[in-house]
């Protein structure tokens, strides 16, 4: 059994204008110590997937139907008690900005401290202990002093490095990062990223990694989704999409990574702009920007052609691939 | 710490001497002094002469240099009714004002902490709803009337308030405390409502909108994600931020609140520096009404300075302890 399976989850915000759908019959399942990417561009819906996962779609948005089973139990129907059990617990999460997830007027310490007093039955000593034992796994110079420091003392890198490490602190089963270096400086990126994958290997966590950087996802997943318009388009192990993407929207993103153009050469891209949520187009969301639509793509939503983990949604999957 | 003191005491004085020269410049424009100080049967040439006498005739420039002499020195002239140092006579009723204002004070803290959280939590339920509205009629009634109607209700109809004075009064040194006997207690619940009852509407909306926004902030929902329970999510994470805007603006309406005493003072005769004020105002006792507008300066820079000092305590961003603030 899978440590975490999502089942046709269907997120909604009721707005003044109706009501939006932001993820549509998305299905996905991770297994014990597996790494999982989710990619897709901003307003694809990944973010809103990583929250929903723990309930935390922000209002008015809210979970309006599907599964999310944790082994075994949906989490989608614990109370408000049961689901604090999970949540910093068993599943935790990292944030995009770590300038905005420390609270500015608790030191480092308080909000650490408070994870572990919350789950389990630990004296503040014991839990100050622990949690200068994790500040140091994250690599934070003089753990003992930045323990009482506020989050204002602490540069970028090192809030991650300490958000990272609050995730840690429950040794919980799954970490959800969702865009955790995105904010940062690029020279820190790759080192915060490292010290993510190094960390999730070593104490064997599942990552749910959201990102709209490919590179990321193909050094440290090893399965990836690829989402639009909050639908999931294509899965397949992240090698496998990198090297030879079926989903022509997936080949889109491939193709615009600076790497794959000659220096002097314009950036290949992607024409045309997401649907907005409000009028996601009939058929296949992608038809209005894709190069091999045929009127079919306009009327007819593509099912998903392969297996479990190696499917894709696109009505022209099998003439592309025949004519390769 | 020391620095922060000393910069804010340099401000203080600046501010202080130009509300004393704002405060003395309206020595001249209220009226005639004499025409309250002496009889009607003194004739002009006397008049004139204690007018010399008195140094009323003295250019502006230098009698404010000669009052700004002694009011260093603690001296802000002499109350021609009273014919005592204003000062003093001020002194005296301003324990009963004070205490007022810390009535009114202690209302505003008890409910407009927890009336805000709530409604600022429950933004759809009923009480919220209920509150938002009266908030806005209680701004909306000038202090005066709530005090009329609060009279008429608790004292005249109900009879269960005394509706003027102090009541029975405690000497302590020489403060004249009101809120050692029960009487005096009793006599202090009507105008302390009234006096709260602009204030506290406007915390209670403050206290709301403020913490309305800390529950949108991204380390909220970090929170949530930490599954921390929503009390300490409410009372610690989102309370602590939503208090430092609240401390800011509110010490500045509590100083404000003294200006308000003078009507409800007014009302409920209560004998205080706001009803001093409005009998010197009256009797054109300028050297009464200098000295209380200084006095309150006084107070408003205090008041502040403390506010500050708080908010440096509450804000780790803030470091007066290191002398950066």
């Amino acid at each position: 059994m899978a440590l975490l399976e999502v089942k046709n989850l269907e997120v909604k915000f009721p707005l003044r204008q109706g009501e939006l759908t932001a993820l549509r019959d998305v299905s996905f399942s991770l297994d014990r110590g597996e790494r999982l990417g989710i990619v897709g561009e901003s307003g694809a819906g990944k973010s809103v997937a990583a929250f929903a996962i723990l309930n935390l779609v922000s209002r008015p948005g809210y979970i309006s139907g599907g599964k999310i089973l944790f082994e075994g139990r949906d989490l989608a129907g614990l109370s408000r008690s049961e689901l604090r059990t999970i949540r910093g617990n068993r599943i935790n999460m990292i944030f995009q900005d770590p300038m905005m997830t420390l609270n500015p007027v608790l030191t480092i310490g308080t909000q650490m401290i408070e994870c572990l007093r919350a789950h389990r039955r630990i004296t503040p000593a014991a839990a100050r202990q622990l949690a200068i034992e994790k500040l140091r796994a994250v690599s934070i110079p003089s753990p003992e002093a930045r323990i009482d420091q506020y989050p204002h003392e602490l540069s970028g890198g090192m809030r991650q490095r300490v958000v990272i490490a609050i995730a840690l602190l429950t040794d919980p089963s799954v970490i959800i990062a969702d865009e955790p270096t995105t904010a940062l400086d690029v020279t820190i990126q790759a080192e915060i990223m490292e010290l993510l994958l190094e960390l999730c290997e070593h104490n064997n966590v599942a990552l749910i990694l959201i990102t709209h950087d490919l590179g990321v996802v193909s050094q440290v997943t090893q399965r990836a989704i690829v989402m639009y318009a909050g639908r999931i388009v294509e899965e397949g192990a992240t090698r496998r999409i990198i090297d030879s993407a079926r989903h022509p929207y997936t080949q889109g993103l491939i193709n615009a990574l600076p790497e794959r153009t000659r220096p002097g050469q314009r950036l290949n891209q992607i024409p045309g702009v997401m649907p907005s949520l409000m009028d996601i187009p009939q058929g296949c969301a992608f038809h209005p920007r894709c190069q091999l639509r045929i009127d079919a793509c306009q009327q007819q939503l593509p099912a998903y052609s392969g297996s479990e983990h190696a499917r894709v949604a696109c009505l022209r999957v099998d003439e592309q691939e025949r004519a390769q | 710490m020391i620095a922060f003191l000393i910069r804010r005491i340099g401000q203080a004085l600046v501010v202080m001497f130009v509300i004393s020269l704002l405060s003395f410049s309206i020595q001249d424009n209220l009226g005639d002094p004499l025409r309250e100080l002496v009889g009607q049967s003194v004739s002009e040439a006397e008049r004139q002469a204690l007018r010399d006498q008195m140094g009323l005739n003295d250019p502006f420039l230098a009698q404010y240099w000669r009052f700004l002499r002694k009011a260093v020195q603690g001296d802000l002239g002499n109350s021609y009714f009273f014919k005592r140092p204003a000062l003093e006579v001020i002194m005296e009723k301003f324990p009963a004002t004070m205490e007022l204002v810390l009535g009114a004070t202690l209302i505003i803290l008890l409910l407009s902490v927890p009336i805000g959280v709530y409604c600022a939590i429950n933004p759809r339920s009923w009480f919220t709803r209920v509150m938002m509205g009266l908030s806005i009629v209680g701004i909306s009634i000038p202090v005066f009337l709530t005090a009329i109607m609060l009279i008429y209700l608790f004292s005249i109809h109900l009879g269960w308030l005394p509706s003027y004075g102090r009541g029975e009064t405690v000497m302590i040194g020489a403060w004249e405390s009101g809120l050692l006997t029960w009487d005096g207690v009793l006599h202090l619940i009507l105008p302390s409502i009234a006096l709260s009852s602009i204030m506290l509407p406007l915390f209670i909306r403050l206290i709301r909108s403020e913490m309305m926004e800390v529950l949108e902030q991204e380390y909220i929902r970090f929170a949530w994600a930490k599954g921390l329970q929503r009390r300490r999510i409410w009372f610690l994470h989102a309370l602590k931020n939503t208090l430092l805007p609240v401390i800011t603006v509110g010490g500045v309406q509590i100083g404000t609140m003294i200006a308000y005493t003078i009507l409800t003072e007014t009302v409920f005769q209560w004998p205080g520096m706001g009803f001093l004020f409005l009998e010197a105002v009256n009797r054109v006792d300028t050297p009464l009404i200098i000295a209380y507008l200084i006095v309150v300066g006084l107070i408003f820079v205090v008041t502040n300075t403390v506010v500050d000092l708080i908010y440096g305590l509450v804000n780790p961003t803030v470091k007066l302890t290191r002398g950066l603030a």
